[in-house]
């Protein structure tokens, strides 16, 4: 793999960027490989390096049915923080912001992680106590995080309304290494340097099955022909229930989307990210000038991308009501995406009823931020059968009742 | 020079003169004008600077397609970033000012980007930017952030206000022009409801300006047919027709956004600024028209470099010039009426470049008669000039760009064939179809977006359809009319479509690039989207790099994700994607059509819901007593409910205190009107509350309470109350204040999905009552002393309730306390709320009654030992964690959360119980805080053990006490365990029993 710098650039600019390589090679499938990986999200992707890069398994292929990085890893609003409740929770989405603050130097691939902070405003007695109760909790889980007054916060970001007439802002829970990154650039950074280990990233190729025998995986049918595999990790978030069910098992999961909407872009004005639960909306500003802005989930199940407008009015006067310049913008663009959501609004990384197969996915309106961390524990799990990270996230805790619930610190989608 | 033409300009009044500025400068236009025809009658086509590389660029369309002429509007409260100037009306007094360079228009230091544009490709911020780490946070990203962005912030609170309205139709058409105008007629002909709307100020769309003089409907010019079928229309009862207003999103189901601007090009008129239309529609046809692709050629993203479709519009709507002398480069016949416009105008055409071999047909003809000299097989090799084009040199469109000629100029006008508006059509899911002759997607009718019934309920119409002639727009357009009204129920007239001429072009050449074999420095000048900078190279670059899907090229070059949102860019970048793939352009396809079809407003989608109005508040009868009388307001829910009532010169603790105290001692008031009332009545009242709660309902007997935990499926206590049976078929079921609508759905959804076949109304009556509690010591004197109803213990126990009258009230009492102490807590009809609080406060005088807030009632409760949901609860907590089995029935069952709870989890017998916590040193703990136990576990996080619920000075204790909830805690009483803050101290606590205060109840039960 060619290096990316400055220096690289600048040299290629003398032949007008005639000599660039691929970012990532367009193989075809192989018969066989050590670990397939269904899905070539930042969750999937992420996996997959860190199979290679942890374990030294490097025999392994990533299937994408469209393109890759095309589900939720390019439409969320790229917000990344682990200001969460419950150990398992910190301790995993910890992890992967931690992973995300060298991401660029470890890929040589600028995801443009920035550290700009945090904010999840408190707009009730109720929530001033859960983000007290968060902070407590979070130092001692090593997570850096601090509730702050409304003085501060207005400090922090000069275009709020502090003083509402319906939810004046009565403080916030901070957490100044928290940030955003480009999107994108996630999923092709990992992509490039999992095609650079000599894995076989293969897009547009659809799993149609998951062949088993005598209860273990042997491997999947495509519409690229039949691809043997030892292991098998399934990590499709709004398809989780689909592949599920091509393996024999059931998940309890409902697919609903999620939408975003920007902004037109203009000079900066806010440089923090501010999640507003009680009024359901949260926002934050691209580098390229868009606010952009994300709310809460369509309340039935579907798998089409777009949602009902209904949410984006909700977002956008909640939003209005908390930072009343923005009035005078317009929506440049609405979308969606499809999430999947447990009961407990925590992921689901867990070994399944089928030998050899792992099911990655459960990350509902929040994976963005976990991807190295997901991505991290997950290849743990795939290699060694187990991974501190992600034991507390399987499958049984749903029979036992150990549910992992984080609506006390996140009412809303984020 | 652009400039003002005597002749020509049917949009404006040149009557009177409006006068506005541009970058501070007075300028004049005509009433009609749009802020850019206004600013090109003035010669001023600079207008911005580019998003990356900050070149100079001036206007180049004349609609909603517009890239460059972005400007900032108004000042303070009214100001506006990113106002297209094409769709501004011109209004007096109008101030504008360019957007993205410092320190002016003119010379912006910004522009040295464009210098260096070479060594900043797409994508070029992935590959650098990295080292040192720390760099990226405060040195490359301020610096990106500040150079993009375009507009400035807005500072201000918004002055205008806006609206929603709903609208209902059988059919919507979305497009004035004449094919919505000929759809619109053949629709309501058939007696169908018509809605039809229109973006710009003008019915009659392109046909206006294109085929005015030379062709015809029915026989009779097209601007004589506009003004007839429009008349027809406006005067037909079933038809409502709406100019500037735009349709912005098709969604599932047939609903359809539509943004009408009011006021925007009256500013100072009275009324909202925008409307937000929601529309159910049962069919829509979009006759949105097509928009004009412009060439890839090098320079030409030099201001002067325009749409030749525009060129036109500003000459026949407004009477305004771009250029004296103005080359036109083509690949179809469209652009040739250009250019025999501009001629019969008096200008100068010095050169058509049409890129076929063959030339056009009839229209190439006329521009010949008219002496205008006209090269085929040619090309633009490159366009020179900086901020104005001087020249163009000219090549052949087969090679590779070496310049056989020159030509002085200051306009280019460019077409390179034309793109169907299909937005609308996709947003829901329409798919497109290539058309090979046209060189353009068109919708596929085969595929529509469907509804419920499987059926499509969008159609298209006229040139968005693809039907490329006047003729065939007609024609399309009056069945697309008649199919719709069928389709809605309608029976349609049966009708020819009015017979009109039809141009007899000759084909199109798809021109992706010019010329096509363009070599490097060439293509690296040559613009695909102006607004983002991205050119032909850049494509070709993510092409090479892998970027193979037209989403990835997008995402990595930021093609078409500009503000106009791709409308000239899009098909364009994607042919040249085609072409480094080796592919097709089909195979390619295109990104995803998103809403709205241009930006619409914030202020429009929040509508008038902002300020007080954002959400309701919900106010008790006595809400205004208790404003008037100190209340330190706290919302719960939607409600607002004293905290407590301060006294001048107190501060809100002192406050809580003295409630605290003063209620225990003698007599306090609490409005407890928000508490959740929810009636359930039927012969299967009993059995239904038997599964909603935990323990037993059925058996209650009329006349007496009984309090009662909810759960979850999943088992997680989700409300408590007290229940009251009114009698056999009715009980009233007490929610908490945040529970009483989630407690509602609740039981709506078990009814309406579980147990529907069950004999059960439920309905919320909370706000049909005012509801007082009278607590403490003295609350019987009180209640004696108003006189009516026997309040006695014998009458009236713990627990009862009864109906009856106190101080003339008609009231139902309910001997029941949150507090510890003896309690009344009394209903009175809502109406009756104020004056029956007036009672209470001066009948209770010499008893040295006062007024509680919650605050004052959490703590009560605290020093009790009862618990409060969402405090000791959270979603995780289970009855069983707070010592309440006794509210549990062993002998239901079922009752909903039962099965979860004998899941192993739940009755692990490591789970945390609750406890009562008592300082050391008497201070308060921290709220949240945990315990926390030796080492940690296996991710190095601090085993905990236990945590903080509730906290409070307790003022009848003198000291701090708290509830938590401590691993194995009930069998700990007496342990001390540590609970770190986060001011870095560490808080010691003793595990004690959670009852604080009267643990035998005696103060209560008298």
């Amino acid at each position: 793999m060619r290096r990316y710098s400055a220096f690289a650039v600048a040299r290629e600019a003398l032949r007008y960027h005639s000599g660039w390589e691929r970012a990532w090679a367009s193989p075809e499938p192989k018969k066989k490989y050590d670990v397939i990986i269904i899905g070539a999200g930042g969750h999937g992707l992420a996996t997959a390096f860190y199979l290679g890069k942890r374990f030294g398994i490097k025999n392994v292929a990533i299937l994408e049915k469209g393109w890759l990085g095309g589900g939720n890893t390019g439409r969320n609003t790229t917000i990344i923080r682990s200001n969460y409740l419950q150990d398992p929770s910190a301790a995993i989405y910890e992890k992967s912001r931690s992973l995300y603050e060298t991401m660029s130097q470890d890929l040589n691939y600028n995801v443009m992680f920035s550290p700009r902070g945090v904010i999840m405003l408190a707009q009730t007695h109720h929530e001033v106590r859960g983000y007290q109760r968060t902070a407590h909790a979070n130092a001692l889980q090593g997570v850096k995080t601090e509730y702050i007054g409304p003085e501060r916060v207005k400090e922090l970001v000069p275009i709020i309304n502090i003083n509402g007439p319906r939810y004046p802002v009565l403080g916030g829970l901070w957490q100044d290494r928290g940030g955003t990154a480009r999107h994108d650039a996630v999923a092709w950074g990992y992509a490039r340097a999992c095609s650079d280990m000599g894995m076989d990233v293969i897009q547009k190729c659809e799993v149609t099955g998951i062949r088993r025998e005598s209860g273990r995986v042997v491997g999947v049918s495509t519409s690229k022909g039949e691809i043997d595999c030892d292991k098998l990790g399934i990590v499709v978030a709004g398809h989780s229930g689909v592949l599920a069910d091509l393996a024999g098992f059931r998940l309890p999961i409902e697919s609903v989307a999620l939408q975003a909407l920007v902004s037109e872009p203009i000079k900066p004005c806010m440089d923090v990210v501010v999640m507003a639960n009680t009024v359901h909306g949260y926002m934050s500003q691209s580098d390229k000038g868009e606010m952009v802005i994300g709310g809460g989930a369509d309340g039935y199940n579907n798998y089409t991308q777009r949602g009902s407008f209904h949410h984006i009015e909700e977002t956008v006067r909640a939003l209005i009501e908390t930072f009343p310049m923005i009035s005078r913008l317009k929506m440049l663009r609405q979308w969606g995406g499809i999430v999947d959501m447990t009961g407990d609004r925590s992921p689901i990384l867990s070994k399944t009823p089928v030998d050899g197969v792992f099911i990655n996915c459960g990350w509902g309106t929040g994976g963005f931020k976990a991807i190295p961390g997901s991505g991290y524990g997950m290849a743990e799990l795939i290699a060694k059968g187990s991974s501190p990270l992600t034991d507390a996230f399987s499958l049984n805790r749903f029979k036992e009742g150990r549910f992992i619930d984080e609506s006390v610190a996140a009412g809303v989608a984020h | 020079m652009s400039t003002r033409l005597s002749t020509h300009g049917r949009l404006i009044d040149r009557s009177q003169t409006i006068k506005f500025t541009f970058n501070g400068k007075w300028m004049r236009g005509h009433p009609g004008d749009t802020l850019a025809s206004a600013l090109l009658a003035n010669d001023q086509m600079l207008v911005g600077r580019s998003f990356k590389y900050h070149r100079p660029r001036g206007i180049v369309a004349s609609g909603a397609e517009e890239p460059n002429a972005l400007v900032n509007m108004g000042k303070g409260p009214t100001f506006e970033p990113n106002q297209r100037a094409t769709t501004t009306e011109l209004f007096d007094g109008l101030t504008a000012t360019s957007q993205n360079h410092w320190p002016s228009l003119e010379f912006d230091v910004g522009e040295i980007n464009a210098s260096l544009s070479r060594f900043l490709p797409a994508g070029f911020y992935y590959k650098t930017f990295m080292y040192p780490r720390a760099f990226w946070k405060h040195v490359y990203e301020p610096f990106i952030r500040q150079s993009a962005g375009l507009g400035q912030a807005p500072k201000d609170r918004d002055a205008d206000t806006y609206e929603h309205f709903y609208a209902f139709t059988d059919i919507l058409v979305i497009g004035g022009g004449v094919a919505g105008l000929q759809a619109a007629k053949a629709a309501a002909d058939s007696g169908a409801k018509v809605l039809l709307v229109e973006q710009s100020s003008a019915w009659g769309g392109r046909a206006m300006v294109d085929q005015v003089d030379s062709e015809t409907v029915n026989d009779t010019p097209v601007d004589k047919f506009v003004e007839e079928i429009t008349a027809e229309l406006a005067a037909m009862p079933n038809v409502t027709m709406r100019l500037r207003m735009m349709g912005a999103g098709v969604y599932d189901h047939g609903y359809v956004l539509a943004y009408e601007r009011l006021n925007d090009h009256q500013p100072d008129a009275d009324g909202p600024r925008h409307r937000l239309w929601r529309i159910r529609a049962k069919q829509t046809i979009t006759a949105t028209g097509a928009i004009e692709r412009p060439l890839s050629f090098a320079g030409n993203d030099v201001p002067g470099v325009m749409l030749a479709s525009a060129v036109r519009d500003y000459v026949v709507n407004f009477g305004v010039s771009p250029g004296d002398r103005t080359v036109i480069a083509t690949n179809n016949d469209d652009a040739y009426l250009t250019a025999i416009i501009l001629k019969k105008a008096g200008l100068d055409v010095p050169r058509i470049i049409d890129a076929r071999p063959e030339g056009g047909g009839a229209l190439m003809e006329e521009a010949k008669a008219l002496g205008i000299r006209v090269d085929l097989g040619r090309a633009i090799a490159k366009v020179k000039g900086s901020r104005r084009v001087t020249k163009v040199q000219i090549c052949n469109q087969a090679g590779e760009g070496g310049v056989l000629d020159e030509v002085a100029c200051d306009a280019v006008a460019m077409s390179g064939g034309w793109s169907p508006v299909v937005h609308l059509w996709s947003h829901c899911g329409g798919k497109l179809l290539w058309d090979e002759g046209h060189a353009m997607f068109r919708p596929d009718g085969d595929n529509p977006p469907r509804g419920a019934s499987g059926e499509g309920f969008v159609r298209c119409a006229g040139i968005a359809n693809g039907a490329m002639d006047l003729a065939a727009v007609i024609a399309d357009a009056h069945e697309a009319g008649k199919a719709a009204a069928k389709e809605a129920g309608f029976t349609p007239k049966r009708s020819k479509a009015p017979a009109a001429t039809s141009r007899a072009d000759a084909a199109l050449l798809p021109v992706w690039l010019m010329p096509q074999g363009a070599k490097t420095e060439l293509r690296a000048k040559s613009w695909l989207d102006f607004q983002n900078d991205v050119k032909v190279t850049d494509v070709q670059l993510a092409a090479r790099e892998g970027f193979e899907s037209v989403e990835h090229t997008k995402r990595y070059t930021t093609l078409g994700m500009a503000t106009d949102q791709g409308k000239l860019s899009n098909i364009n970048g994607l042919a040249i994607l085609s072409d480094a793939l080796g592919q097709p352009i089909p195979a390619t396809g295109t990104t995803t059509f998103r809403p709205p079809y241009t930006p619409i407003s914030m202020g429009a989608i929040a509508g008038e819901a902002r300020g007080e109005v954002f959400q309701p508040i919900r106010r008790t009868p006595m809400h205004d007593w208790h404003d008037a009388n100190g209340a330190d307001w706290e919302p719960v829910g939607h409600w607002r409910r004293p905290y407590a009532f301060v006294r001048p010169g107190e501060s809100v603790e002192a406050a809580v205190m003295r409630e605290v105290t003063n209620t225990r001692e003698s007599i306090g008031l609490l409005d407890a009107s928000t508490l959740g009332k929810l009636i359930v009545k039927g012969p299967d009242a009993g059995r239904f509350l038997d599964m909603l709660y935990t323990n037993m309902m059925s058996t209650l007997k009329p006349g007496r309470c009984r309090y009662g935990l909810m759960c979850t499926e999943n088992g997680f206590l989700t409300d408590d109350g007290v229940v009251a049976r009114i009698d056999e078929d009715t009980f009233l079921c007490h929610t908490t204040t945040g529970g009483a609508d989630r407690i509602h759905a609740h039981m709506e959804e078990w009814l309406q999905t579980e147990w529907w076949d069950w004999k059960v109304y439920v309905a919320n009556v909370t706000e049909q009552y005012a509801q007082v509690a009278v607590v403490g010591p003295k609350a019987r004197k009180l209640l004696e002393k108003l006189g009516g109803m026997d309040v006695s213990a014998d009458e009236l126990p713990f627990m009862g309730w009864a109906d009856g009258t106190i101080g003339g009230f008609a009231c139902r009492v309910y001997r029941i306390s949150f507090s510890g102490e003896l309690s009344f807590e009394i209903a009175v009809k809502a109406s009756d709320g104020q004056a029956f609080w007036d009672a209470l406060m001066e009948a209770g005088s010499e008893f040295g009654i006062q007024p509680y807030g919650t605050e004052c009632l959490h703590i009560m409760r605290a020093e009790k030992g009862f618990i409060m949901i969402g405090d000791e609860t959270d979603g995780t907590v289970i009855p069983q964690d707070l010592g309440l089995d006794w509210a549990i029935s062993k002998k239901k069952e079922d009752y909903l959360g039962k099965r979860a709870q004998e899941r192993s989890h739940m009755t692990d017998p490591n789970r945390w119980k609750l406890v009562g916590l008592e300082t050391v040193d008497g201070s308060v703990l921290p709220d949240g805080a945990y315990a926390v136990g030796p080492g940690k576990n296996a991710n190095g996080q601090r085993n905990m053990i236990g945590r903080v619920t509730s906290t409070y000075h307790s003022p009848t204790l003198g000291r701090g006490i708290a509830m938590g909830l401590v691993q194995h805690g009930p069998d700990r009483m007496g342990e001390v365990l540590e609970f770190p803050g986060t001011d870095g101290k560490t808080y010691k606590a003793k595990i004690v029993s959670p009852i604080f205060y009267d643990p035998e109840g005696e103060k209560q039960n008298v």
